[in-house]
């Protein structure tokens, strides 16, 4: 008899990005705005402190929570970052990237049938991480009229007596949205109101344009703490993708349960990683600070270049990614991306791999080389130009 | 006070022209012109010039770093000599430092002997030159913010979630 696979993975529906790319791996010289990572090799600093580890032989096994240095510099650095004080002997687990924090998050949560509330268009894992673990996936919808913020009204709209978590991830991959504080309150307090745990994904909190000082976490709102597991990483702001370095804060009995997991499941997170990690806390955010201002100088080009051409497309606050509208070509996002691909090699992810709200949009990364900007947006602008009914550069209404 | 964007951007490429600079930073173009106007007007903007790694671009002249003691005057401290050690064709650079010695005067030359008849002819011979200890450059690793030998560019896969 054939193996068998487990019918919760064979329900997983195969992943829209993994499609693409197989496309755009078989062709030559595209360029590629569909890339979910920044362009900048880890800043050489934090690389000499890994290579330095390794050349001391620091190539054991740390305690579970991660070595007691890293979570103490975690702790400093999210007291100051997120305005919010956790203990980093029991409230602090590094982990293996955010990836594994959130999945840690919705195992330790979830019974079989609690629903668990995420806004859409999302990033890819939210869905899948919630019903691997046995949970059901809520999707609420975010427009383009409120810029993807989520809106109160559609949580109410959701929310059901099944609802154990809400989800959240701003700034947000694929729309770049970030949530105004006046919504994040009432977000705190629906929170409160129907008793939920919320987990909030913060990867990109580091890269907000405009006043990136006053950006607030919902964990420190009052109320908050205590329901709130706070993930964040090293990933986007220090350019360290593939070190594979995250970390979750929440109170201690919340991060007992997902250390339960995780010392079965990985142990430990990569202790080279740990001591990389340790150097981007200690070593000062200069190199954040440009690579940010390098990141809004493309973030102004691309959106500006996406509304020229006839692609209504509103600025996002923060992440690396412009969502324009393609919705005035009258083309669905695949046959936009496809056809885009095909007339011009230029690679943008169709937006409804985020989720059903992604249909009619594009995500492109803006965490390229300048030139390649340039020249993509040439491009993109010629193919519009193609299509037939080619759209008024006024673009039309955006819902 | 923070640095103007406008020369935080000159100073990494200088071949920017302000059309591309206001589309960087949202600014008017005829407003980039007239502040690079106005930069360069005052001297905050001295110049542009190519960065350039000599053994690669095959140069034929040898650059030497001159440590350099001078006697501090009463009015004007080590100003005038140094300007007057600067306006030599042959200086490319010259600061005032802290610490063993006065100035490093950096010296460009068409040879080695070239290099060392200006340093015992013109620099050493000035009155309040107390001292000169010559160093020649051998090899350029890295130059005003720019590597010369280039790491590979990390590839990265096209499309990732």
């Amino acid at each position: 008899m054939p193996v068998q696979i487990a019918d919760s993975v064979k329900s997983i529906p195969r992943s829209g990005i993994r499609d693409f790319f197989e496309i755009v791996l078989g062709r030559d010289d595209v360029i590629s705005l569909g890339v979910g990572e920044p362009d900048y090799a880890t800043p050489w600093h934090i690389r000499e402190a890994a290579i330095f580890s390794l050349e001391k032989g620091m190539t054991s096994y740390t305690s579970n929570l991660g070595l007691e240095s890293l979570r103490k510099a975690i702790s400093g650095y999210v007291e100051s970052q997120f305005r919010t004080t956790y203990d980093p002997k029991s409230e602090v687990l590094v982990s293996v990237g955010v990836s594994e924090a959130l999945d840690l998050a919705c195992r330790a949560l979830l019974n079989p049938g609690d629903e668990v509330l995420y806004h859409e268009p999302c990033y890819v894992s939210y869905n899948p991480s919630i019903a691997l673990a046995g949970g059901v996936p809520v999707s609420v919808p975010t427009y383009a009229r409120d810029a993807f913020a989520l809106k109160i009204e559609n949580l109410e709209a959701a929310v059901t007596p099944k609802t154990k978590v809400l989800m959240l991830n701003f700034p947000t991959n694929p729309t770049g949205a970030i949530e105004p504080p006046e919504e994040l309150e009432k977000i705190a307090a629906f929170a409160i109101k129907h008793d939920l745990t919320v987990i909030t994904d913060e990867i990109y909190c580091e890269l907000i344009y405009e006043n990136p000082q006053d950006h607030v976490s919902i964990a420190s709102l009052p109320g908050m703490r205590e329901r709130t597991i706070l993930l964040h990483g090293f990933s986007k702001a220090f350019a360290m993708t593939g070190f594979r370095l995250g970390y979750a804060c929440a109170p201690e009995m919340i991060i007992e349960a997902m250390m339960k997991i995780h010392q079965y499941a990985m142990l430990c997170a990569p202790i080279t990683s740990q001591v990389a990690a340790l150097e981007a806390l200690e070593g000062g955010n200069d190199c954040v600070v440009e690579m940010r201002k390098s990141y809004g100088h493309r973030r102004r080009l691309i959106v500006d270049g996406f509304n020229q051409a006839g692609l209504p497309c509103h600025t996002p606050g923060g992440a690396f990614y412009a969502f324009p509208d393609i919705r005035p070509t009258g083309l669905s996002s695949k046959e936009f991306a496809m056809g885009l691909l095909e007339a011009e090699d230029v690679a943008c992810v169709p937006g409804d791999a985020f989720g059903e709200t992604g249909e009619g949009f594009l995500r492109c990364c803006y965490a390229t080389d300048i030139n390649l900007i340039r020249e993509a947006l040439e491009r993109i602008g010629r193919y519009v130009t193609s299509l037939e009914g080619a759209p008024e550069l006024q673009g039309s209404a955006a819902v | 006070m923070a640095t103007d964007p406008i020369v935080e951007l000159l100073e990494k490429n200088a071949r920017q022209s302000p059309a591309e600079i206001a589309a960087l930073t949202g600014l008017e173009e005829a407003a980039v012109a007239a502040r690079v106007a106005e930069l360069e007007e005052s001297g905050a903007i001295l110049g542009y010039h190519a960065i350039i790694d000599p053994e690669r671009a095959g140069a034929d002249h040898v650059t030497a770093f001159i440590e350099v003691k001078l006697v501090p005057e009463r009015d004007g401290g080590f100003d005038r000599l140094a300007l007057r050690i600067a306006k030599f064709e042959q200086v490319r650079s010259c600061y005032l430092m802290s610490g063993g010695y006065d100035l490093v005067v950096i010296v460009s030359g068409h040879s080695l002997q070239d290099v060392a008849k200006f340093v015992s002819e013109k620099l050493s011979t000035l009155d309040g030159v107390t001292s000169t200890a010559t160093h020649f450059h051998l090899k350029t690793y890295k130059q005003d913010g720019f590597l010369a030998h280039h790491e590979s560019e990390p590839t990265r896969l096209p499309v990732s979630p």
